[in-house]
């Protein structure tokens, strides 16, 4: 019978298929047939046969072959007959032909597989019972199906037998004793990742895998991604787990709980016990790549530092006392009633977290509306990606990116501003690279010099480095250039978009001022390498754009964003694949936690407040009333509790005293409240100044969903119990029914399908339809059964693209004598965020703490050297980091991370924000560095504070 | 002074292996004698005419054609110049190294020299001297023909590939012609590795714009623009001379934007190989070519079709493309005249071992082996009987007496289970031990081995243990059949001719040399 396999549907992701699938367009797929062992089979054009007969479930032994790399057609295990033709071919690297008749199993194919077998076996140790793969082997398997029986050479011969281990990485180790030189790793590494870090040293017989030029894999090039370990056959790179632990005996499919791009895991189990998170072939975001902070760094969840124990106290000068879940939720409850009943309903507030659930999200701003009745709730999004949602909507009406992660496949152009994915979007950046490397050609607009601009075999990348604050400053330039060489797609704006607004703004981009010769003062891109950059973008086919938090976290990031939307608008490029405006978002969930009504003035699903039907929807299925006036965003929130009118907060998995700028205000803030609760993990910093402290789940001890960076939502799926007795949702709704509004779930997929009955975008959401698909992007619903890969494809949500002026207008935050330096800050790839989960895992082994990267010119001028304890000293505040000298930060520029709060980079940040959302500005501080010889002020006060807090936690530390 | 006289030339060797037996100090002694005697000759460093047994090689330019002293030591030399051997007097021609006339001389007259005709014989630098003596007409023809037109005259040639595989260069530049792309490139294949071979190398030292020319018909066959010649990295003196070739042709514009005049484009490079017998494999070639690791590519994709940086390229060897110029220059036709079967043209071999004249014979093909070894090789050097002849490289079979009847023809040498391959005869006297010689031929690919399949990467280092137990007398029937069934592995299981083509020399010695097979080293 004659098949026809869609690769979306019929394949499994639990098989290997060999090879990779045959690229081509669905439209122009040839289908061929031919016969494999009598059957009938048919396979697209381009398909190996290995991956034909595989497809029809007929197999054939392999080893260095599997489809996440290109065939390479070494192990000769493969080899088939092909009649009429001489010899053995290899299955995998021989395409399919019509009407070819093949046999996969003869008497001759047999022999050479078994011999083939034997001259491996020769050189492989005999320990099989006590190997770490045993039972996760391929050479174990292919040794048996072909029957090997006896090695004929016998062991005395020349061997790798007695190689040493490499154990220097913290969650693999490197045995090349049991390697069978199949180059699966070198070609993960090259293929997949697009690190290069592996190569095979020495020829014949010598050949071996060496990381680097022959170094251990932690000092070499190697990023720990764990794509070499996911490729390798045998047990020659394996995960230090399942040494330790044995191979697991059952697995979930979940999300990872690190960035935006929300890659699917497999969590392979012992029980209860995470064994290992394996990268999921089936995971659309991802495609079975990973990064090391989703593939390893999970111990967290694990931790010595996980408080387990619902604790409460009457002030943050005593101790904690470990009470019961009730008691602490009344202590809760009966504290903000009371704050309520002083200061007025609206003093106090709630912030969700972007690290939970859509669900407990949810739940949090429903409590807040519902419970305490105001609309004084905000998320972390506020201080990353607000004005994403803000600009997006605007120009093309929907607060979300317009693509799929596979779209960077069809793109002909990249540009990435503001954004460093190789270490904030490392599993996007592997995608991105693969694509470069087939000739997509790249521009990135950062001050920095990020990483993705020294990828191997990526050349000839426009770097376009602008002073930090001067973005819009660019992007007008960018658009001005194309509308002055005529470069704009005059029909796709004709057609689509709001042609009034669209002159508007054509006769405010034109003016001489937004030209890239005048802005070249601004931005200091000089005019040429701007119009080459606007030339590319216009005219090199399909134009992407990414971006990230150096894109919104401004003075103008609202207007960053729509200027980035008006020149995907200008230029065509939206509405299809490999185009589009795309948020690399940070957390993974920030985009649900929008989605969810986290902002003080939206209900979920993005409908303003003062929308009175869907006010009323809303009020009807919670039974109460809604105020019709947005609440306080969080930096409201400080103000007012600083000024003594707020004074209680709600805070679910979100440490504002770390990741909020400003932190002698923040701290300020905090010390006023007089019911702060905080429900986490760990007890992180915020949680220092709480009243109430009730115990978080990790992603793993829950059931949910995380909407990633592309609109996906993606199962999260318990495989322990809450170490804390609760699930976050579970948590809220104790609180809520303490509060007196009661709260019925039986199960996180009630609350879906409570938001599906409220919210336009996912009613056709159901744990029900994400399990039969594996995932589902929104818009799902009625018009979008399977949901919305690609937005604004016919036309914009909006109805006509909205193109809005964009002024440039230079920060408050400017350089003077006394703060001549711009302090910008990232990512580093082993950390994540705040660090409260990667600092516990081995990751810091990669980066134990923060430093300052400063041009050698900027140091030379202060007398500092690599490794001085420098000052930074901001007109909000100072802190001491140690320095860096390096070419990657232009002069005048200086760069830190803020993994580590004893770092204080936010001691330094101000309280300048976004015009239109609050966003605050980490991205520009105006500050001076200068060679100190002790810590900070502060550092030293929150060494003490810290400590105090410890010993309030009664943890006996040893 | 000398200079307004009429000169008389006379020519001193200046290839690898004259230089290598003495041939820079005759010249240095040579240009010495003529300046402080005052003579009228002109003293040119010509390649050599590839009778090695006598270089270095002194040849003077008489009336009758020129004549030949060899081989000329500083002592001879020394004898010669007593002679005053410019005069040509009896003195000089009773002297034992006089040869008379060289095209007389019994090896190279018995020759067809068509790709080698200029070797020797001109200044290989003077494209005065290549063009006096033919160079270019086959260019100036082709850039009269379409491009269909020039692979149709190498189509009818017949000419095959002469780096071993004797693939139809017509039928491979038919496909890159037909394959569309923006860039397309013409590879030389110049990692000369094989034992015993040299073809490549005196080609380019002694007449390279010869490889030049052949390179610029097939980028003009094939519309490709760039030309790349990988070169063994051993092959320095190639190197200078190659690229000192490509300097002058691009002055006089044969090479360049404009070629000949024609408005076509065409560059070349040298490359330095890597330094591994595997990079003379096309694909490792291309692999290495592109800057990375010498690794063998499966095909398909053939390199016709995705080849250097994955687009279409032609790669020939050095002979292949040096055998285009007089096909084109003569016409297909007359190269087709030479040779029997589908074997077409003339065939370079390379005699060396233990032969009383060593040095490159070319002939069409249908000669028997023996006419070859006996009439051109004059038997043993040692004198003793022969024992064993391995033909085309380290991966040829190791033919004995009964086999050496065979016609030299690809078809024929296939259906003795031997090959041609690049052309190079490698002879043993009766004192080889042949077990030795297998061994030497499995220890030679492992050592040479890329390490990319398993039977060529592990099995040729267990060949070599499995051929020491034989040795040993361990085992020895088992270890026998261990070793037959590895190299039918081999032959069947690997990625490409390296270790596919090993079991070739090793099974001949074992079939065709049983007993050093079974002697007992326990005596």
């Amino acid at each position: 019978m004659l098949q026809f396999f869609d690769p979306q549907k019929d394949l499994s992701p639990d098989k290997d298929y060999g090879t990779p699938a045959a690229v081509h367009n669905q439209a122009d797929m040839e289908l061929i047939t031919m016969t494999i062992d009598g059957r009938q089979v048919t396979a697209p054009a381009g398909t190996s046969i290995m991956r034909a007969a595989m497809m029809s479930d007929i197999h054939i032994p392999k080893l260095c072959a599997t489809d996440s790399l290109e065939a390479f057609g070494s192990c000769r295990v493969c080899l088939i007959e092909i009649e009429g033709r001489k010899g053995y071919p290899a299955s995998c690297t021989t395409p399919v032909q019509e009407g070819l008749v093949i046999r996969t199993q003869s008497e001759q194919v047999a022999k050479l597989r078994r011999n083939v077998l034997e001259l491996y076996i020769s050189d492989h140790p005999l320990d099989c019972l006590t190997c770490p793969a045993n039972g996760d082997c391929e050479l174990q398997d292919v040794a048996g199906e072909v029957g090997l029986r006896e090695v004929r050479y016998g062991f005395e011969g020349e061997n790798h037998l007695t190689v040493e281990k490499d154990q220097s990485n913290p969650y693999f180790t490197f045995d090349a004793s049991k390697c069978i030189v199949c180059s699966r790793c070198v070609r993960a590494c090259e293929e997949v990742q697009g690190t290069y870090a592996l190569t095979i040293d020495g020829r014949g017989f010598d050949s071996k895998v060496s990381a680097g030029q022959d170094e251990s894999f932690m000092d070499s090039e190697c990023v720990s991604c764990g794509a070499c370990v996911q490729a390798c056959p045998t047990a020659t790179l394996i995960e230090n787990s399942v040494i330790d632990q044995g191979q697991a005996e059952d697995s979930v499919v979940t999300t990872c709980a690190y960035c935006g791009v929300g890659c699917a895991f497999k969590a392979e189990l012992k029980g209860e016990q995470v064994v290992r998170m394996v990268p999921y072939k089936g995971g659309e975001a991802n495609r079975g790549h990973s990064c090391v902070k989703g593939r390893f760094a999970f111990g967290y969840a694990t931790h010595k530092d996980r408080v387990t124990t619902p604790m409460i106290r009457d002030s943050i000068d005593q101790p904690w006392q470990k009470v019961s879940w009730d008691e602490a939720v009344n202590f809760a409850a009966k504290r903000i009633r009371s704050i309520q009943q002083q200061y007025g309903r609206d003093s106090v507030g709630g912030i969700t977290s972007s690290r939970c659930t859509n669900e407990e999200t949810y739940l949090v701003q429903k409590l807040v509306r519902a419970a305490f009745g105001n609309n004084n709730v905000d998320t972390c999004a506020r201080v990353c990606h607000s004005p994403t949602g803000y600009g997006l909507k605007t120009t093309l009406g929907e607060s979300a990116g317009t693509q799929t992660f596979d779209s960077v496949e069809h793109s002909d152009v990249v540009m990435i501003i503001g954004a460093n994915p190789t270490d904030a979007h490392p599993v996007f950046a592997s995608r991105l690279k693969k694509r470069l490397r087939q000739g997509a050609k790249l521009i990135v607009a950062d001050p920095r010099r990020i990483d993705l601009l020294d990828s191997p075999h990526i050349d000839g990348a426009h770097h376009l480095i602008l002073r930090p604050g001067t973005n819009v400053a660019f992007i007008n330039a960018m658009a001005h250039t194309i509308i002055d060489e005529q470069l704009a797609a005059d029909d796709f704006v004709a057609q689509r978009c709001d042609m009034e607004a669209f002159n508007r703004w054509k006769s405010f981009i034109i003016e001489p001022i937004n030209s890239p010769e005048k802005m070249a003062e601004v931005t200091g891109i000089p005019a040429e390498n701007l119009r080459a950059a606007a030339r590319l973008f216009a005219q090199g086919g399909n134009s992407a754009i990414y971006y990230g938090l150096g894109v919104t976290e401004h003075s103008q990031g609202s207007s960053m964003v729509m200027g980035i939307a008006n020149l995907a608008m200008l230029t065509g490029n939206i509405g299809r694949e490999g185009v589009g405006v795309n948020p690399l978002r940070g957390q993974n969930n920030v985009q649900g936690a929008c989605d969810m009504g986290s902002f003080p003035h939206e209900l979920p699903g993005y409908r303003h407040l003062s929308n009175t039907e869907v006010r009323q929807q809303f009020e009807q299925a919670w039974g109460v009333p809604i105020d019709s006036e947005p609440g306080l965003r969080i930096p409201n929130m400080l103000d007012a509790a600083v000024a003594g009118s707020y004074k209680g907060l709600y805070c679910q998995g979100e440490d504002i005293a770390q990741s909020d700028p400003n932190t002698h205000h923040v701290e300020a803030a905090l010390r006023n409240l007089e019911c702060l609760i905080v429900q986490d993990i760990f007890l992180n910093e915020t949680a220092k100044y709480a009243h109430v402290f009730l115990p978080g789940a990790s992603f793993l001890e829950k059931d949910g969903t995380f909407t990633n960076a592309e609109r996906r939502i993606s199962p999260v799926r318990k495989v322990m119990e809450p170490l804390g007795g609760k699930a976050d949702w579970e948590g809220t709704v104790a609180l809520s029914n303490a509060l007196g509004y009661p709260m019925e779930y039986n199960h996180p997929s009630e609350i879906m399908d409570e938001i599906a009955s409220l919210t336009p975008t996912f009613s056709g959401v159901s744990y029900q339809r994400i399990n039969e698909e594996g995932s589902l992007q929104w818009p799902c619903n009625d018009d979008a059964p399977n949901g919305t890969p690609t937005m604004h494809v016919d036309e914009f949500v909006r109805g006509k693209g909205f193109f809005a002026i964009t002024e440039y207008v230079a920060t408050d935050e400017k350089v003077t004598r006394r703060f001549p330096l711009l302090l910008t800050t990232g990512r580093i790839l082993s950390q994540y965020n705040v660090g409260a989960q990667t600092r516990r895992t081995p990751n810091v082994d990669w980066h134990d703490k923060d430093s300052l990267e400063i041009h050698p010119h900027d140091a030379e001028d202060r007398g500092i050297v690599e490794g001085d304890k420098v000052q930074v000293a901001s007109r909000a505040g100072d802190t001491v980091l140690t320095a860096q000298l390096t070419g990657r930060v232009q002069p005048g520029v200086v760069y830190t991370t803020f993994h580590h709060p004893e770092s204080g980079a936010n001691v330094v940040t101000t309280d300048n924000s976004d015009w239109a959302t609050n966003c605050p500005e980490y991205k520009v501080t105006a500050v001076q560095i200068s060679k100190v010889a002790k810590n900070s002020e502060w550092q030293q006060q929150f060494k003490s504070f810290t400590e105090q807090q410890l010993d309030f936690l009664g943890r006996d530390d040893g | 002074m000398a200079n307004n006289r009429a000169l008389s030339k006379v020519f001193v060797p200046s290839d690898t292996t004259a230089i290598s037996l003495g041939s820079d100090d005759i010249a240095a002694r040579m240009a010495t004698t003529i300046s402080q005697q005052d003579l009228a000759l002109q003293l040119v460093r010509n390649g050599s005419r590839g009778l090695y047994w006598l270089e270095p090689m002194l040849e003077l330019e008489t009336e009758a054609g020129r004549v030949a002293f060899g081989p000329v030591t500083a002592e001879t030399f020394a004898d010669l110049v007593a002679a005053e051997f410019w005069v040509l007097g009896e003195q000089a021609t009773a002297h034992p190294s006089y040869l008379g006339l060289t095209e007389e001389i019994d090896f190279l007259k018995k020759q067809q020299r068509l790709t080698f005709e200029r070797v020797g014989v001109i200044d290989p630098l003077s494209i005065n001297d290549y063009q006096q003596q033919g160079g270019f007409e086959g260019l100036q023809k082709s850039l009269a023909l379409s491009a269909q037109g020039i692979v149709d005259e190498v189509k009818g040639s017949g000419l095959r590939g002469r780096g071993g595989a004797a693939f139809p260069a017509g039928i491979k530049w038919q496909t890159v012609l037909d394959t569309q792309a923006e860039q397309k490139y013409i590879v030389c294949n110049a990692d000369e590795g094989d034992s015993g071979t040299y073809a490549d190398r005196m080609l380019m030292e002694s007449d390279p714009f010869c490889l030049i020319e052949g390179m610029t018909i097939a980028g003009l066959a094939v519309a490709a623009t760039c030309g790349y010649i990988y070169l063994r990295e051993e092959y320095r003196l190639s190197q200078q001379r190659l690229e000192a070739a490509i300097a002058i042709a691009e002055q006089t514009g044969f090479l360049g934007e404009d070629v000949a005049g024609s408005g076509r484009r065409f560059s070349i490079t040298v490359r330095l190989g890597a330094g591994a017998y595997i990079c003379g494999e096309e694909t490792a070639l291309l692999e290495s070519l592109e800057g990375k690791r010498g690794m063998v590519r499966p095909k398909p994709p053939l390199p016709a079709i995705e080849g250097l940086f994955k687009q279409p390229t032609v790669i020939n060897n050095v002979i292949t493309l040096a055998s285009v110029p007089i096909i084109l220059a003569k016409g297909g036709a007359f190269y087709q005249d030479f040779g029997m079967g589908r074997s077409r043209g003339s065939l370079p071999l390379q005699l060396a071992g233990n032969l009383k004249q060593t040095g490159l014979v070319e002939l069409a093909f249908g000669v028997s082996l023996d006419i070859v070894l006996q009439q051109f090789g004059g038997g043993t050097r040692t004198g003793r009987p022969m024992k064993a002849v391995q033909v085309g490289g380290p991966l040829g079979a190791y033919l004995a007496e009964g086999q050496w009847q065979t016609l030299l023809d690809y078809e024929a040498f296939a259906s003795a289970g031997a090959v041609l391959g690049h052309g190079g005869i490698v002879v043993f006297d009766d004192s080889v031990d042949m077990l030795e010689q297998a061994r030497f031929s499995m220890e030679f690919c492992a050592i040479e081995s890329c390490g990319k399949c398993t039977p060529c990467r592990i099995g040729s280092t267990r060949g070599v243990e499995v051929i020491d137990k034989i040795k040993a007398g361990k085992d020895r029937q088992k270890n026998l059949e261990l070793l037959t069934d590895l190299c039918d592995t081999l032959e069947h299981g690997s990625l490409c001719a390296m270790g596919g083509m090993t079991p070739f020399p090793v099974m001949s010695a074992v079939n065709y040399f049983p007993d050093d097979f079974n002697r007992s080293d326990e005596t």
